[in-house]
């Protein structure tokens, strides 16, 4: 039987690794002279506190939910994908050029074509290292990280030699077209009377990023494919006993891995820049992995994961603005929060276990106390 | 009056809700070999993990000759003169014995005096037990026979006077286990005290003095072995009578199901682990694979069960069967009619994180009665299998539970629930009972016999000649990778099979 209850595992536990990760950093704040009080209330009120500060924080929330699910999906098959960061950036390439060659007559045609180009390009990038590790068992995680920096080199080689336009000094993409436009929160929240702030970045693509939760979350748990790609995670001798082919499952998780982190640029490329420049991505394929760790690979954990870390970057950013809190120390911050939620999760759960034990032992002897 | 070489006093432990140990309380005189005795998830491995320091007890005590001791850790029981030998040996596989003896008992920074004293002293335990090995010889190269007596010499250097041997027979051939046994009963002579745990009752009546019965976590019986019976034993063991023998009337074979000419696989490292079986499974009859574990059976099940790559022809009902390639995967074998219920079913028979629903669409979970739509039909998963679990008695009945929750034995029922009940042609099973309790055995072993006599062919495969022997109509014996020999199970005994098993002709 489990130890902990449910909702102690999903609940509890990541709340104390957050809490922890908090104090900590408030530590860190205090070492450096600041008061974290006002650092937090800061934090909030620039994250949470206007339409504006929401409108950012769900603006990174909807990029680290397509990495953290791209994450989360590898993950389940066993796989470490960690070339987030590069589906990502050829996911950019293939909306820019789906948006910059294909003339849309209407944006919601555009994002659907962008959405499959993003998809395509990113699992193309994730199927070459799938294919070394099924074929030639070079292992992925080595493979992704080179395809990072080939995909940085890529994006590099195309924008200053293919797709600048001519007499540009600046190594990106010209403006996509008007009529691939994508309507931000502001735009789709004003019909229905609601005011969102106007310079906010946020976008349609969020509604896509949670069809996206939700269509990993019945892919995984729902699906005869899911319980394949779920069943080579946890055991691959199991998966070959049962005819799972271990070279079409690494295969597929990770087309399936590479094609929504490269979903990721629907939203910074084509909701927010409206063109594809150098360094798009901004790390958002690394963010992914904290936010699927912390969300228990779950998509719905992922969902809440991935607001979280969209709060801590948009607060982050609000405090290298207003503090002298400087810059690298949000990336303390981001470091402990992962620390903790990620790597030390056995720390909070070791004790928590042994209490719920204790607990349920102490019951136990008093429910038979008085038959005796 | 000597004091007892070790006495136990009210132990009791506990994991979570499940009571491990309750109460549980021994007396071992020296120089006695004690036999402790129970089904699978009785709590042996528990209290002898206590004794050696793993686990502590949530309460009671432990004398030592007499002397109340504490042992929280292994080093402890090393201390107190306990040695233990593993049903897995804890063995650096490419050191020499000698540096695996002296491995954590080194004296001092430097290991060429601590090699040289353990050289003279391995020689002398030689000479005083009769334990003879090469002590320049490397692990791996040696048999398990020896190995497990290089772990004995391990506990003897440390100067251990109790022995505690877990399940040592598991991996013996018969005569390796006589051979084990008559070192026990040297060590016995010499003075030391031996804890056998086992679930064969034939060794405890062979070698034991006393013998101790474990159930649910209790103590329920502590006798003197000669004066009790195997089917006491039994019966002690599980709670209530228990048929040691399969009920079968003979067997009516039918038409050839499995033919197999020819096989032969070679391993990643390029060694010939099959090298040219010729088998027939007929409908109606069950085949023992018979031998040593290692020589070939995990193979010729893999090969069959479509997980490992082959040579040579398999047919079934006289179709073709693909040994490579594409098609030469458990999903088209389940195709084409053979079920399997492989050996090691906590890493391939099932996915112990998963649902036991969830376990019984493993494998099947592309059938269309399991489907709707794009998605999987969990709701008739799930009462397909309650209904299979009720059927195969499965307890707890919970559908929902992970498989790691269920013990062995019905573990073992929703894998074999699951296979059986795809009315296969062809029935492939690994050691169906191992890590499975007697209660259990009874049944599983009836439902191999049920689908027998509905005219289904079984392969089995087991290490337990005991199981062949009395489930098996034919058996073929194995050894390095080959056919030793056939012989009817009513008309052959352990003896000559152990022979063939060790590779001898007669």
């Amino acid at each position: 039987m489990d130890v902990m209850p449910k909702w102690a595992e999903v609940v509890l536990v990541p709340l104390i690794s957050l809490a922890l990760a908090a104090i900590l950093s408030a530590l860190v704040i205090l070492a450096i002279g600041e008061d974290p009080v006002a650092a937090v209330k800061l934090m909030v009120s620039g994250a949470l506190g206007s339409t504006y500060g929401w409108g950012y924080t769900l603006y990174y929330a909807t990029n680290f939910m397509f990495t953290g699910l791209a994450v989360a999906v590898a993950f389940h098959a066993g796989l470490f994908n960690i070339g987030g960061e590069g589906q990502a950036m050829l996911g950019g390439l293939g909306v820019a050029l789906v948006c910059l060659f294909i003339p849309w007559p209407h944006w919601t045609l555009a994002i659907l074509g962008a959405t499959v180009g993003a998809a395509v390009f990113g699992a193309a990038w994730a199927a070459i290292p799938a294919y070394l590790q099924a074929k030639r068992g070079s292992h992925i995680v080595i493979t992704t990280i080179m395809f990072n920096f080939i995909a940085a080199a890529v994006l590099n080689y195309m924008l200053v030699n293919v797709l600048r336009p001519q007499g540009s000094m600046d190594p990106a993409t010209q403006r996509f077209p008007e009529a691939v436009h994508l309507p931000s929160l502001h735009e789709l929240l004003a019909p229905l009377g609601i005011s969102f702030s106007k310079a906010a970045p946020a976008n349609v693509s969020l509604l896509i990023a949670i069809v996206a939760c939700v269509a990993v979350w019945l892919l995984i748990w729902r699906t005869a494919l899911g319980l394949e790609i779920r069943s080579y995670g946890k055991s691959g001798r199991a998966a070959r006993y049962a005819g799972i082919g271990s070279v079409r499952i690494t295969m597929i998780a990770m087309l399936i891995s590479g094609g929504l982190a490269g979903m990721m640029a629907i939203n910074n490329v084509m909701g927010e820049a409206e063109r594809l420049v150098l360094n798009a991505v901004e790390g958002a394929g690394f963010i992914g992995i904290a936010v699927a760790l912390m969300g228990r690979s779950h998509p719905f954990g992922v969902f809440l994961a991935a607001i979280l870390f969209g709060f801590l970057y948009q607060g982050g950013a609000e405090l290298a603005l207003w503090t002298s809190i400087p810059r690298e120390l949000i990336v303390v911050i981001q470091a402990l929060v992962i620390l903790f939620t990620g790597a030390l999760d056995n720390m909070v759960r070791m004790p928590l276990e042994r209490l719920f034990l204790a607990i349920r032992k102490s019951r136990t002897a008093k429910a038979t106390k008085p038959a005796e | 009056m000597t004091a007892p070489a070790i006495e136990l006093k009210g132990i009791s432990k506990a994991f979570g809700p499940v009571q491990a140990n309750k109460d549980i309380s021994i007396r071992v005189m020296p120089g006695t070999i004690h036999g402790i005795i129970g089904e699978n998830g009785a709590g042996k491995s528990t209290l002898m993990s206590i004794l050696y320091g793993f686990y502590k007890a949530d309460a009671g005590e432990v004398f030592i000759s007499g002397q109340k001791t504490d042992i929280p850790d292994s080093q402890a029981a090393i201390a107190a003169g306990i040695g233990m030998v593993f049903q897995h040996f804890k063995l650096v596989e490419n050191f020499t014995v000698l540096e695996n003896i002296i491995l954590g008992a080194e004296d001092g920074g430097l290991l060429r005096p601590s090699l040289a004293k353990a050289r003279t002293t391995l020689l002398e335990l030689e000479k005083e037990y009769d334990l003879k090995v090469d002590p320049d010889a490397v692990i791996e190269e040696i048999g398990v026979g020896m190995q497990q007596r290089v772990e004995i010499l391990k506990a003897l250097y440390r100067q251990a006077n109790i022995l505690i041997l877990d399940e040592p027979t598991g991996v013996l051939t018969p005569a390796e286990a006589d051979q084990l046994f008559r070192i026990l009963g040297r060590l016995r002579e010499e003075g030391k005290t031996i804890i056998l745990i086992t679930h064969k009752l034939r060794e405890i009546m062979e070698i034991t003095d006393t013998v101790s019965v474990m159930r649910r976590g209790e103590m329920t019986a502590t006798v003197k072995t000669a004066d009790t019976s195997p089917e006491e034993l039994a019966e002690l063991m599980v709670g209530r009578k228990v048929l040691l023998r399969v009920d079968k009337t003979p067997a009516k074979p039918g038409a050839v199901v499995l033919d197999v000419k020819n096989l032969k696989v070679v391993d990643d490292q390029g060694v010939e682990r099959l090298r040219g079986i010729d088998l027939q499974v007929r409908a109606g009859e069950v085949l023992g694979i018979a031998g040593v574990a290692g020589n070939g059976q995990s193979e010729l099940l893999e090969v069959l069960g479509g997980y490992a790559d082959a040579t040579g022809t398999v047919t079934l009902n006289g179709t073709p069967i693909e040994l490579t390639g594409k098609n030469a995967d458990g999903r088209s074998r389940r195709n084409h009619g053979i079920a399997h219920v492989p050996e090691d079913r906590q890493r391939e028979g099932l996915i112990m994180d998963f649902a036991a629903w969830e376990n019984t669409a493993f494998g099947y979970h592309r059938d269309p009665a399991y489907q709707s739509g794009i998605l999987l039909n969990n709701a008739a998963i799930k009462t397909d299998t309650q209904a299979k679990m009720d059927r195969f008695d499965v307890r707890p009945p919970h559908p929902h539970l992970a498989a790691k929750n269920f013990s062995g034995g019905n573990q073992q029922k929703i894998v074999l629930a699951r296979e059986i009940e795809r009315n296969p042609d062809l029935l492939l099973i690994g050691q169906p009972t191992r890590g499975v309790d007697i209660g259990a055995i009874e049944f599983i072993h009836q439902q191999i016999v049920a689908l027998r006599d509905q005219g289904k062919a079984i392969l089995l495969v087991s290490v337990e000649l005991e199981e062949i022997l009395s489930l098996a109509d034919r058996v073929a014996v194995m050894f390095d990778g080959q056919i030793m020999g056939e012989r009817q199970s009513t008309e052959t005994n352990e003896k000559e099979l152990g022979l063939l098993m060790a590779g001898v002709q007669t």
